[in-house]
């Protein structure tokens, strides 16, 4: 399957791309092994088409979607974004994708629907690190209705220009800027709208570490790793670190739906 | 078994420098490799994680080897492996050392106000600057010289190396986000390490236990 055409966007088109070696060897998919190089390696048999995505939960009915309509769902865009991942490295991608809001809009959930639950495959046949019992399987992810409806948040489906290699989470996968990496929930097999807040494979596994809400902050320090600075990846051995910002750096586009929240508290 | 008559077999005196050459040599591959792979731009995506995670690994194997020579005098009764502690002990110090050194350096550009931060906030990181501080005394002790001069408290300050092991496999254990098997791997073998010596001790106290009593119970006949 091909992608259709795609428009640019003047999204982080100032920021300095993380090399596509980079971006594709060094990867946080644990369905294909913990370490960060075996993804690349483990994927390579991975069956991204055909593909259908059920949609469930709090909507006005269930129903599914073969990947090739989500692909005609809405005109296809290229964003750079940052990626900040709750280890204490970053990146530079760029994106291909929609707005998750076209998807969800195509879904139809009700009144209920105040958040929406992310479930990716869990197939042991494919991905060999499932048959080890290091998460709770299938991994889930979840946002608040608000923040899926984000005009940040992307449905992606491809990255520098070609679709989405297996190891990135092939065929689709979520992209929340603003949130630490493992928000973005990778080959995506169901979307189910829920009232409750979802629980999500990180908040069972760490409670303490791990919370719902997951948004880049420099000032909520992790029980692991310091969140005030990072490595970019691809600078090199001697580049240092840089300054993390707040909410990654959308502050203006996403600080709104936090107001008067204790970010201490929903970490 | 293969291993006891390995062991058995004890090497003369010119045999064992060729071992301990080797055995230095082998020790400093891995820094080679990092060198190599640093100049030639191999150390992949991540490359302060790769010398990080490089240098901790080979410091607590060797550590691991260091801890291993006695058990192989307790069990099979040889004392030349013995010879090589002391050059294993200063090579799991080298590489503590640039471990550390990357860290503070390559990792945080000796900014000490997020060191200091790092090192509060973060257990793992605690307790591996603690394992690291310990070594220090044992590596400005290790030569004849100190031996001399400390005496019986040589031994007694060395005891310490128990404890630097142990930070060492907790430090790994609590910096791994959720995948365990490898720093339990190293805890196993930590484990089978000291409990080998202290079998050993508890035997040994028995022992003494029983003759005390034997020679009681002839007193009293």
């Amino acid at each position: 399957t091909a992608l259709p055409n795609f428009t640019k966007t003047a999204y982080g088109k100032e920021e300095k791309l993380t090399s596509y070696e980079d971006v594709t060897t060094y990867n946080n998919f644990y369905e294909f092994g913990t370490s960060k190089s075996e993804p690349a390696v483990h994927s390579k048999l991975f069956k991204p088409y055909p593909w259908t995505v059920s949609i469930e939960g709090e909507v006005k009915k269930n129903k599914t979607i073969g990947i090739d309509e989500i692909l005609k769902l809405a005109p296809l865009e290229e964003r750079i974004y940052r990626m900040r991942c709750v280890e204490g490295w970053s990146m530079v991608i760029p994106w291909l994708g929609f707005p998750l809001a076209q998807l969800i809009k195509w879904a139809e959930p009700n009144a209920n629907a105040k958040y929406v639950e992310f479930i990716s495959l869990a197939d042991s046949q494919q991905m060999p690190g499932i048959n080890l019992p290091i998460l709770d399987w299938p991994y889930v992810e979840g946002l608040r209705m608000d923040e899926a409806m984000n005009p940040l948040t992307l449905m992606a489906v491809g990255l520098y220009g070609e679709k989405l290699p297996n190891q990135n989470g092939a065929p689709m996968r979520l992209v929340v800027p603003w949130k630490y990496g493992f928000k973005g929930a990778k080959s995506i097999v169901k979307i189910r709208f829920t009232e409750k807040m979802p629980m999500t494979t990180w908040m069972k596994a760490g409670p303490r570490e791990y919370g719902f809400y997951a948004n880049v902050n420099p000032q909520v320090d992790h029980p692991r790793w310091t969140q005030s600075s990072e490595k970019r990846i691809g600078a090199g051995l001697f580049a240092g670190r840089i300054k993390t910002q707040m909410f990654n750096g959308y502050t203006e586009q996403v600080g709104q739906m936090y107001a008067g929240m204790d970010l201490r508290k929903n970490f | 078994m293969a291993i006891k008559q390995f062991f058995q077999h004890t090497p003369s005196r010119r045999q064992i420098s060729w071992i301990k050459s080797t055995l230095f040599l082998l020790c400093l591959v891995p820094f080679t490799r990092l060198v190599w792979l640093g100049v030639y731009d191999g150390l992949g995506a991540n490359p302060v994680e790769f010398v990080e995670r490089s240098t901790g690994f080979w410091a607590l194997l060797i550590l691991l080897a260091t801890l291993s020579l006695t058990p192989v005098r307790l069990l099979w009764g040889v004392t030349w492996q013995l010879q090589f502690r002391r050059m294993f002990g200063l090579m799991m110090f080298f590489y503590a050392s640039l471990h550390i050194t990357t860290y503070l350096w390559l990792d945080y550009g000796f900014d000490w106000a997020d060191i200091i931060k790092d090192i509060i906030k973060h257990p793992y990181v605690l307790v591996g600057a603690a394992a690291y501080l310990l070594t220090v005394p044992l590596a400005v002790t290790s030569n004849q010289y100190m031996m001399q001069v400390l005496r019986q408290h040589w031994k007694q300050l060395h005891l310490s190396v128990y404890l630097i092991a142990t930070l060492g496999v907790v430090h790994f254990w609590w910096l791994v986000k959720k995948d365990i098997r490898e720093p339990l791997f190293y805890a196993v073998v930590l484990a089978l390490l000291l409990g080998v010596r202290l079998y050993y001790k508890l035997r040994q106290m028995k022992l003494k236990v029983d003759r005390a009593r034997k020679v009681k119970l002839s007193a009293v006949i």
